[in-house]
């Protein structure tokens, strides 16, 4: 994922409208991304209002009522050791959120601020950090995710570290590439001139250009990471049972897959539709960012 | 356009190459078996895993085998006999038995793989025969083990990989022998692709020949219980080993396939970190009230029906109840909420916290969320800490932990699950309890010496006098085998051992 | 052009130094004594140390990659303690395999992303922009090793029609190849379609209204020629080369549709030998994966400079 399709997004205020009103007004008429941003808010407050709407205690087990299909009593069946489907889908989404969000936020607060850096500073400093960077690409995602999370020991926190810092570089690179082409602009070089701190020059000259393209890769990172930690319970790193994600009820349920369907239709259909969620929305921000005018 | 000819082109040329390169198979019988895992090395001496020893029992005859019931029976050697006041075995060899390169299987064969298992660097084997203390050669076809002491589970030793017999010329070869294992039984090896496959054909000339009916054996390792299951519904395997106990029924109901169920050797147990470095230091460790409290709080009977449907052996013994050397003074104990929670006011906690450590397997942590919710009515307070296995041996190794569900894969004789997690005298790798009592040590090291089964058991029972009160482990059940087959194969007969003989089985 | 190159390729070196540097320390960190892990079930201490003392485990850290290194150098990547074969060797079987399947696999994605592409771009923000959008989003929403796992369940077990896992070489049988790869390469490349179509359609928007292509149809032809013959040729340059860079993705896709279909390539190979502690085939493997993940950067960055004489600096 690079950041070709990002080259400066115009910042001279042409029509009289801020940027902001006119992203917004461009993304309120793509029905796809609304629906997505729909989705998505309704799971964040799904969330948070777990306490409240699970019918029981995702971790109250019945010794009597295992895989049973949904009926009156279990709305989404029961699983494996008799906990309540639905109720750990409610709750699950709180570890499923997490693993996009505190990843994707790990992967923004540690690589956005080294891209800056690295960036501005340029030299052997930006050469160096870079190499890092292409070093830490060059080895695939989800086994330096693997290695991370088999390092540092399998549990939710830990997976959310180890995806957190392996989509890091992404982030580099693209603020270091907007850093790059706007650093060299005429009005950065003049506020330089004139006796412009560093510190001001990247808050109020740099910083505001590069959170579009910023917000678009989050969204899109938060959807993997959603994935990333799925695939990390598929191979027993992750978050550990009794806790509910959507990836470990995915995990569990494969292995009744023509025993106990329901253990896996709704962690899986809770999965893809957020993460399509997400996908769409981050698709539909980009086009709503994009330079190249409304259509 | 030129694209689409172009298309046009690759999709004749595609059609071409399917209808010509599908080979039709030649009539060969070929027997497809799906492991639950890839093995390590096919040398005997060297390896380490399981799932290896599967692949044995096909490829590498040995001095002697088990029965079903666990007795001794005659492989490569046709007799025994125990000398010199139980420290020397005489084994007399089978006549006219080639390996698999056409050398000949005399003692002087024996000999070498034997100080082979004892004395080469790296070996997996010596500790199980260390009580042997040289080879010697009688005469062609008869062998003299000089043991330093008795040591009665000797021979269940040699039923294993320590008694398996290399070919002398293929070991002494250049490079590994593991890449081109040559040894005595039925199948020789052909090729390995790691993680894909091993294939072994029919060895003409095996002293056995005619239980031998298939031509060609093919392992295959896939990890997934329900992809392996999947191959075999498909008729993409013929065979598979480790069934999931939540798939029986599905196998039940297809006609196409059957079952075959033994109790195995081996047995699953919490071991409770009693003196082992400052997590010791809990009222687990400290008070034998508290660990009997965790033990009445757990319903074996009703852990098996929920996370092995009823088809796992409960247990709280080293061996099965229906294995000879199971103290029968000492049954299962029922499940006793309210006495648990008297030991515990009387212990003083009412309310223990405590760490259980797992590995990450999808069945041991369904038994640990079940034993946690069992343990919690009687007032336990029990948090899993699901590790990775790695990681597992290291910490349970350095005393990192309070409780920890862990399995061991079984041993023929009772001292193999027995001696080396409760002697004082037992690698720290393995005794994780750190449990150390000299009378029980005398007890054990009795029954190592012992002349026959009544008296060993009656030293067996002394030993779980004090083990089943002291609690450095609560074993808690016996994993059954279960394999699932196509059912056009006959002639499959289980052992306690898991392993898969292919001597008697055919497929119609 | 010479001295862009021969600057890109001088990069590589302290990048692939980072890679190695990097892959040791999180092997070499793992918990556990590999030595524990890798003494079996009876963890006999004679056992223990012998491994501690042949492998070097017993040395510190630097000693030990300076060992590796210079191992690697020499072109001898260790053995895999596990199974006692050298990596070199375990590379050369495992590549082919995970390349066919990745190859395959992006035929997938441009079968499906390319067009889904061109349609969300054509009628770019309609319903049926919206429509290819999710049906190529689709594989990415979904994680690969349930996909593969319901597939298996559905066209090998119910249908019969495709075998359930497992692999069978090209040499050995076409048919069978193309049958036990059909799948995985499905699975794997759906994940990459999304990408396909997001660079296919960014791209056929760019070009759609271009001047080239405004002329093309001022000039009156036919809508159907301009969008496959004028814009798609110019849109696929773009596409394919990123479509290189796609490379780390489908390897890291790759590690979870090998484990369920159970396809011995290099993922299964890696996830494995993390799990055994069997280092020297991770730090082997990754070394590999990262040159290629490398090379073809450098040729995906020619290859862009080429067609756009203005990014030469």
């Amino acid at each position: 994922m690079t950041a070709g399709t990002f080259d400066a997004v115009a910042i001279g205020e042409e029509r009289g409208e801020r940027p902001w009103h006119r992203t917004m007004r461009r993304l309120a008429k793509r029905r796809a991304a609304l629906v997505g941003l729909t989705v998505v808010a309704f799971f964040i407050a799904l969330s948070i209002l777990a306490p409240i709407v699970s019918p029981y205690d995702p971790l109250a087990t019945n010794w009597a009522m295992v895989r049973k299909p949904p009926s009156m009593l279990h709305l989404f069946g029961t699983d494996e050791i008799g906990h309540d489907i639905l109720a750990r889908i409610i709750w699950g989404s709180r570890a499923s959120l997490m693993a996009g969000i505190v990843s994707v936020s790990l992967a923004l607060a540690i690589g956005v601020p080294i891209g800056l850096l690295t960036g501005y500073l340029g030299g052997i400093v930006d050469a160096t950090v870079m190499r890092l960077i292409d070093a830490m690409l060059a080895i695939p995602f989800l086994i330096l995710a693997i290695a991370l999370a088999a390092f540092l020991g399998p549990n939710l926190t830990n997976a959310m570290i180890a995806i957190g810092v392996s989509q890091m570089p992404v982030f580099v690179r693209l603020t270091r590439g907007q850093v790059l082409s706007v650093k060299h602009e005429e009005y950065v070089e003049a506020a330089y001139a004139v006796g412009n701190s560093a510190r001001r020059i990247v808050l109020r000259h740099i910083l505001p250009n590069i959170i579009p393209p910023l917000l678009v890769q989050a969204t899109l990172a938060t959807a993997a990471a959603i994935i990333a930690e799925a695939s990390l319970s598929f191979l027993g790193l992750g978050q550990q049972p009794p806790d509910p994600s959507w990836g470990s009820m995915l995990n569990s349920a494969k292995n009744f897959m023509s025993q106990a369907p329901w253990m896996a239709i709704w962690p899986g259909l809770a999965i893809s539709s957020l993460v399509m969620s997400l996908n769409l929305f981050g698709d539909g921000l980009r086009d709503a960012l994009d330079p190249r005018g409304d259509s | 356009m030129t694209m689409p000819r172009f298309l046009a082109a690759a999709l004749l040329l595609l059609a071409a190459a399917f209808a010509a390169v599908d080979a039709t198979p030649a009539a060969a019988r070929v027997l497809r078996i799906g492991l639950a895992d890839d093995p390590d090395m096919l040398d005997p001496t060297l390896a380490r895993t399981y799932t290896g020893r599967i692949v044995f029992a096909a490829m590498c005859d040995k001095l002697v085998d088990i029965t079903p019931e666990l007795d001794i029976a005659p492989q490569l050697a046709t007799e025994w006999q125990w000398v010199d006041g139980n420290k020397g075995l005489v084994l007399k060899l089978r006549q006219g038995v080639k390996f698999q390169d056409g050398e000949p299987l005399d003692a002087a064969a024996v000999k070498f793989s034997i100080e082979r298992h004892l004395n080469m660097p790296g070996s997996n084997r010596k500790a199980e025969i260390s009580a042997v203390t040289a080879v010697e050669i009688v005469d062609d076809h008869t062998v003299k083990l000089v043991l330093k002491a008795p040591f009665a589970p000797l021979l269940a030793a040699l039923s294993d990989r320590a008694g398996m017999i290399v070919s002398p010329k293929a070991a002494q070869a250049p490079g590994d022998f593991a890449n081109h294992p040559v040894c005595a039984g039925p199948y020789k090896f052909v090729e390995r692709v790691a993680q894909d496959r091993i294939v072994l054909d029919r060895f003409a000339d095996y002293w056995n020949k005619d239980l031998v009916k298939f031509d060609r054996i093919v392992f295959t390792p896939i990890p997934d219980s329900t992809v392996r299951l999947a191959n075999l519904q498909s008729g993409g395997l013929d065979m598979i080993e480790r069934l999931a106990a939540t798939d029986v029924e599905t196998v039940r109901k297809d006609s196409r396939l059957k079952l075959s169920t033994i109790t195995g050797l081996g047995y699953q147990s919490l071991s409770i970190n009693l003196n082992n470095g400052a997590r010791a230091k809990n009222p687990f460790g400290q008070d034998p009230r508290v660990r009997e409290a965790l033990e009445l709080s757990i319903d074996r009977t009703a852990l098996n029906e929920v996370v092995f449907n009823g088809l796992f052996q409960p247990g709280n013994q080293w061996v099965g109840p229906s294995n000879p050397f199971y103290v029968k003074s000492r049954p299962i104990p029922a499940r006793n909420v309210a006495k648990a929670k008297q030991l515990l006011a009387a212990a003083g906690a009412a309310t223990p916290q405590v760490t259980l450590m797992t590995t990450t397997v999808p069945e041991t942590l369904r038994a640990a969320q079940v034993i946690q919710a069992m343990a919690a009515e009687a007032g336990f307070d029990i948090k899993i800490q699901a590790t990775e296995s790695n990681a597992a041996i290291q910490a349970s190794v350095d005393g990192q932990f309070e409780l920890y569900l862990n399995y061991w894969s079984g041993r023929t004789d009772p001292d193999g699950n027995l001696y080396n997690f409760v002697s004082c005298k037992a690698p720290p790798a393995l005794n994780v309890a750190r449990y150390c009592n000299p009378t029980v040590d005398e007890e054990l090291d009795a029954a190592r010496t012992a002349e026959d089964a009544t008296s060993r058991l009656a030293h067996y029972a002394k030993v779980a006098d004090h083990i089943l009160t002291d609690r450095p482990l609560i074993y808690l059940w016996h994993p059954t085998w279960l394999f699932a087959m196509s059912a056009k194969i006959t002639g499959f007969e289980p052992y306690p051992d898991g392993l898969i003989r292919p001597q008697g089985m055919t497929m119609q | 052009m010479t001295a862009f190159l021969l600057r890109r390729i001088a990069l590589i070196v302290p990048t692939l130094f980072f890679v190695s540097v990097l892959i040791f320390g999180l092997q070499q960190l793992l918990p556990g004594d590999p030595a524990l892990a890798l003494a079996g079930e009876n963890q006999d201490p004679a056992v223990i140390a012998y491994l501690h003392q042949k492998y070097h485990l017993d040395r510190p850290l630097p000693v030990r990659y300076a060992l590796w290194i210079e191992g690697v150098l020499q072109g001898d990547l260790g053995e895999s303690i596990r199974i006692k074969r050298p990596v070199f060797d375990l590379i050369c079987e495992k590549l082919p395999v995970t390349g066919e399947l990745a190859l395959l696999a992006l035929v997938v994605a441009l079968v499906i992303g390319v067009p889904a592409g061109i349609i969300a771009a054509v009628r770019h923000n309609t319903a049926v922009d919206y429509g290819a959008s999710m049906v190529a989003l689709w594989g990415l929403s979904i994680p690969n090793f349930w996909l593969g796992i319901l597939l298996i369940l559905l066209f090998s077990v119910e249908l019969g029609l495709l075998p359930a896992s497992g692999f069978v070489g090209p040499g050995d049988s076409l048919k069978q190849n193309l049958l036990t790869l059909a799948m995985p390469a499905f699975v794997l490349g759906n994940a990459i379609a999304a990408v396909m179509m997001r660079h296919t359609r960014s791209a056929m928007l760019q070009v759609l209204s271009s001047d080239y292509v405004r002329t093309a149809r001022a000039k009156g032809l036919g809508e159907l020629r301009v969008i496959l013959h004028h814009a798609l040729r110019n849109a696929l340059v773009p596409v394919v080369t990123l479509g290189a860079l796609e490379f780390g993705q489908l390897l890291s896709g790759a590690v979870l549709t090998e484990q369920v279909f159970t396809i011995p390539g290099f993922g299964k190979l890696i996830v494995d030998a993390v799990f055994n502690r069997d280092y020297a085939v991770v730090q082997g493997v990754v070394l590999c994966t990262a040159m290629a993940y490398i090379a073809l950067n450098l040729f995906a960055d020619i290859a862009y400079v080429l067609i756009n004489p203005r990014l030469r600096t």
